[in-house]
């Protein structure tokens, strides 16, 4: 790992002051993705900016319809928080399957977004709910805020603050891990939402989560696993590697809508 | 440098370290505390596995300095040196949990934190679930799952937790 300076501000703005100040500054909270890939010398931040010690960025509560989700809330504390599994229980269940348990003590949902690695779950669930992603500058649509593979909408003195999830009416969320890294080789995230449902799927697409609008075309006309009988993805876009094909993924993504669609349904 | 202030096993601890020094080598390198092992060095293996602030973390993937104005529990914390053993410990020991012995303070640190967090009766399912993140390469995972369950009702009847 290369040398840095290391800050720790008390409030978001401090934080933020830091960024404008420092350029080429990294923000950390759990530091569970950063961390490793400075200590493979494929980021070597002159300063690192942690928002762990801010207080009240790590709440968890409902305001109105909507979960609102701190950004340095651990995946644990939303895996187990009575709130979440009370008002988006498939939030919690993906929250559960990220990493490990010790992993799951460190890792938080902003810096997972913020990341926006092709194979992490959270950007499946903040598309497929239409969630609103609220900065200390601005409100983003989760379609506007993932811009590809490890890119967001993020300015880099742009500071993730919660994550605001519109409860829907059902979900759910089903990951295929890859054998070895536990990473999702796919995952998919149904919502039946009020107004439409939506299916988002990560660990495929070769740009990052993407939405399967075939599926949610058949599915807003009714929301059974049996309307996507002869309906598909196509397996252009996708990723190929030694782990799967793109065809291979495509056949997943279906295999996964369904069974997605299913527990939905059952909860 | 940077100063960082923190309790390591119930003792404070005050040392001036680079910001890039990972916390288990802080604790392997600083203060000699060599139960905490590097495996992988990835955030895979567990080896390196601690508490900080009651909770099970891999100390490879997190700063020392993250760990400023907290609390660390290593293997080393379980039981006073002398004294007899965690009944987390002692379980490994009686129903040979490990051979080699390089995965087992990790393994420990996860079960002693997984009893924590879902109490003193636990099914093999949820055991082998919960040591996804902990891996074994020479026993396999058979006496470690019985170790755990057997430790886990030894801990609701010891005053160690």
């Amino acid at each position: 790992m290369y040398e840095f300076k290391y800050h720790r501000p008390a409030t978001v703005r401090q934080a933020a002051n830091l960024l404008v100040k420092n350029e080429d500054a990294k923000v950390i909270a759990g530091g569970h993705t950063l961390v490793p890939v400075m200590k493979q010398r494929l980021a070597s931040p002159p300063h690192l900016v942690d928002l762990s010690h801010i207080d009240g960025l790590d709440g968890i509560e409902m305001k109105g319809r909507s979960l609102v989700i701190g950004a340095t809330a651990r995946h644990a504390a939303v895996a187990t928080s009575a709130v979440v599994g009370e008002a988006i229980p498939a939030l919690a269940e993906l929250a559960g399957m990220i990493g490990d348990p010790a992993v799951r003590h460190k890792g938080t949902i902003g810096g997972s977004l913020a990341n926006n690695d092709p194979t992490a779950d959270y950007p499946a669930a903040v598309l497929a709910l239409g969630a609103t992603i609220v900065t200390n500058k601005r409100r983003l649509k989760a379609e506007e805020f993932f811009q590809g593979l490890f890119t967001t909408a993020l300015e880099s003195d742009e500071i993730i603050t919660k994550v605001m999830f519109p409860v829907p009416k059902k979900a759910a969320y089903i990951k295929f891990r890859n054998q070895a890294s536990r990473y999702a080789l796919v995952g998919v995230f149904v919502a039946k939402r009020p107004s439409d449902v939506r299916v988002a799927v990560t660990g495929a697409g070769s740009d990052g989560v993407f939405r399967a609008e075939s599926f949610e075309e058949a599915l807003k006309k009714r929301f059974s696993h049996k309307v996507l009988d002869g309906v598909s993805v196509p397996a252009e876009g996708l990723n190929s590697d030694l782990h799967g094909s793109a065809e291979y993924r495509a056949h997943l993504i279906g295999v996964l809508t369904r069974r997605a669609v299913e527990a939905a349904t059952a909860k | 440098m940077a100063k960082i202030s923190l309790i390591v096993n119930g003792n404070p601890v005050n040392a001036n370290v680079d910001p890039r020094t990972l916390l288990v080598q802080f604790l392997r390198e600083n203060l000699r505390l060599t139960g905490t092992h590097v495996g992988c060095d990835t955030s895979q293996c567990g080896a390196c596995v601690v508490h900080l602030d009651g909770k099970a973390v891999k100390s490879c993937t997190t700063l020392a300095v993250m760990a400023d104005g907290h609390e660390v529990r290593t293997i080393e914390g379980l039981a006073a040196d002398g004294a007899p053993l965690h009944p987390m410990q002692e379980a490994f020991r009686e129903h040979h949990g490990l051979q080699c012995g390089f995965c087992t303070p990790g393994m420990i640190m996860t079960a002693v934190d997984l009893v924590h967090r879902k109490g003193n009766d636990l099914s093999d399912h949820v055991i082998r679930e919960e040591l996804e993140g902990n891996l074994c390469r020479c026993t396999g995972y058979q006496n470690i799952v019985t170790s755990i369950a057997a430790g886990a009702k030894a801990m609701a009847k010891s005053d160690l937790a």
